[in-house]
């Protein structure tokens, strides 16, 4: 909160080491997921086909952000700063689309 | 006091005289240095953007296209817009002030980066150079929105290039906020806490979120365009299966609130130039710092009412419309509490006083202007007019610009160790008032009057009016070449400025002007709140 403004920040920094295992893990779990999305691509899902795709690819994103990223092991204001991120990415998403999905509500004159 | 030839002096050690050479400027590590390199670039920037104006106003003083051609004009207008937003009005205050102020401010040592602050310069640099090639080449003449198909499938113009410029020149505001951020959560001095910030600070820690969260939006979206134009890969152009409307919910996601990051800014000089002339305490000073971060964040939710004539869907204009009206009340806030806080002060009309008071005059304007833009009937009318293109020169030059003036001259002792000369910073700031409303007030009327924008041949009856803004143009032009001239007179032979001229509060007066390398001697310990004006002090200064 208030440090002296000539201390450099990384002092304040607490490096949490993370087992090497942990990253093999985290790195075939990512193959696998990659081999799953290509093998699932080849099944017909129907409606499920895109959800099945984007919740791997959320997965694969996630394991990414908490492992590769460290925000795992992080304090909660880097926390927050990533899901300020991913939040302003969900608005930005959701309300394009709510344009689109409600385009043709009105319907359109004369067709 | 004596007016002596060099900047500072010699017997003074300062941020200035630490070091010299170019070489030490060049690879600086220094805030207050970085800032200057910042001052002389969006400079150049800013006359070369103000030279395609000029050429606009010319060419629009007759309703005949007789000084350029369409596509020359077309060029014209693009390369103004791209140049004064994107290398001028986004850099300015923070990369300038902010750069130099925000660890004086907070009572710290420099930036937390201080070589991602360099890096961004270069940055800027890079894309700046991206831009002038650009000019020199040939040009682009999509207008600065770079609306497809128009942009991806029939423009002839230098897309590609102009379109990397400003993606590479995005990274170098985002490390600027970047840095901003950090700072301001790391390096604040003891007892500086968050609700003893300059206000100034509260805005730049807004417009960072801005820069952050929003500048890679149209990084990514000028990348798409690019593969698009590049490799006709489908992502605008319906030929391609893509969506035109998807590139402007993309493009305008950032570019409204890069607005904010114009304007917030410049309410943050605002808001230290009138506490100083008035010897009082920001009216509501905790409404005027949140006021900053809500719009910032409602900022965020007004884009589609850029979109309202587009395809978009109408249930979601009318949503856009009321997010539109009500980013209005934490702008509002702010103008009430700025006039509140003079009531009953000691006012001084002192130059930065003149241009923030021009500033609340005229941001207001613009504000209540973009209200009738934001109310889906009457901007069916408007779109594309004149009025669009008054409601933002009166945001962006009436408001930024007076702002970036405001602080300029307000913080120059601080940043050169001189005073500017008082008379004639006056009169130019009267000047640029009064040339400003000359050339953007008839706009609003040729606008309202039907007169399209972007194009250089016009029906007669419109004449009057374009002759009244070509007027303008040259007495606004004349008034910014002014205070260029004086202000560069100003290092050399204007008088030695004391640590704090103004009488204002502050830890970036406590310090010598202009500043140590280090800033502070010491480390400032902070026992009180921002703006203690007493009496006394107002005794001493008056």
């Amino acid at each position: 909160m208030s440090n002296p403004s000539h201390q450099s920040v990384e002092t304040h920094d607490e490096h949490h080491v993370v087992p090497v295992s942990v990253y093999i893990g985290v790195f075939l779990a990512l193959i696998v997921l990659t081999v799953v999305t290509a093998w699932v691509a080849t099944v017909d899902l129907g409606a499920f086909n895109f959800a099945v795709a984007i919740g791997i690819a959320l997965f694969k994103a996630s394991l990414v952000i908490l492992y590769f990223m460290h925000v795992k092991y992080s304090d909660r204001l880097t926390k927050m700063v990533i899901g300020t991120g991913l939040f302003t990415l969900v608005l930005l998403l959701f309300i394009t689309m709510t344009d689109i999905w409600t385009r043709t509500w009105m319907g359109v004159p004369g067709r | 006091m004596t007016a002596t030839p060099t900047i500072g002096t010699e017997t003074e050690k300062n941020y200035l005289n630490h070091q010299h050479g170019l070489k030490s400027w060049l690879l600086t590590e220094d805030h207050k240095r970085i800032a200057l390199l910042y001052l002389l670039s969006i400079t150049f920037f800013f006359f070369l953007g103000g030279l395609m104006a000029v050429l606009i106003r010319l060419e629009l003083a007759t309703p005949a296209g007789d000084l350029v051609e369409s596509n020359t004009y077309n060029k014209l207008f693009t390369m103004h817009g791209v140049l004064m937003i994107f290398f001028f009005l986004i850099p300015s205050i923070p990369a300038v002030l902010g750069n130099f102020l925000i660890p004086l401010m907070i009572g710290a040592k420099d930036l937390a980066f201080p070589k991602i602050n360099l890096l961004s310069w270069y940055i800027y640099i890079l894309g700046g150079i991206f831009t002038v090639y650009v000019l020199i080449v040939g040009g682009v003449d999509t207008g600065w929105t770079f609306y497809t198909p128009l942009s991806t499938s029939y423009s002839n113009g230098y897309v590609i290039a102009t379109g990397l410029g400003i993606f590479i020149a995005g990274f170098s505001s985002i490390l600027t906020g970047l840095n901003f951020i950090v700072t301001v959560h790391r390096m604040r001095a003891p007892g500086m806490t968050w609700f003893r910030l300059p206000l100034f600070v509260w805005a730049h820690y807004a417009t960072s979120l801005i820069q952050i969260l929003g500048t890679p939006v149209v990084a990514v979206t000028l990348f798409l365009l690019v593969l698009e134009r590049g490799f006709h890969i489908g992502f605008f152009d319906p030929a391609y299966g893509g969506d035109p409307v998807l590139y402007q919910h993309l493009f305008w996601f950032y570019s409204h609130p890069a607005v904010y990051i114009m304007i917030l800014p410049s309410m943050g000089v605002v808001s230290e130039v009138i506490s100083t002339f008035t010897q009082k305490k920001p009216f509501g000073y905790t409404f005027i710092a949140f006021s900053s971060v809500a719009i910032a964040v409602f900022g965020f939710l007004v884009w589609g009412h850029h979109l309202y004539v587009s395809s978009q869907s109408a249930y979601a204009g009318m949503v856009f419309s009321l997010l539109s009206y009500i980013v209005a009340i934490p702008s509002a806030i702010k103008v009430f509490n700025w006039t509140t806080t003079m009531y009953k002060g000691s006012v001084r009309m002192t130059t930065p006083m003149l241009y923030a008071l021009g500033f609340i005059g005229l941001f207001t304007i613009g504000g209540l202007t973009g209200l009738f833009l934001a109310s889906l009937g009457m901007d069916v009318h408007l779109t594309d007019t004149y009025f669009v293109v008054a409601h933002f020169h009166y945001v962006m030059v009436g408001g930024a610009v007076m702002g970036y003036l405001a602080g300029i001259h307000f913080w120059w002792p601080k940043m050169f160790g001189r005073m500017y000369p008082e008379s004639w910073s006056r009169l130019s700031a009267i000047i640029i008032f009064l040339g400003f409303n000359l050339t953007f007030f008839p706009q609003f009327l040729l606008g309202y009057m039907g007169m399209p924008r972007r194009y250089h041949v016009y029906p007669p009856e419109f004449q009057v009016f374009n002759v009244l803004s070509s007027a303008g143009a040259s007495v606004l032009g004349f008034g910014f070449v002014i205070p260029f001239v004086y202000l560069t007179w100003s290092l050399f032979y204007g008088e030695k400025a004391p640590a704090n001229p103004w009488g204002a509060t502050g830890l970036e007066w406590t310090t010598q002007s202009p500043p140590t390398y280090d800033n502070f001697a010491v480390t400032p310990v902070v026992t009180q709140e921002a703006y203690q004006y007493s009496t006394e002090e107002v005794a001493h200064v008056g």
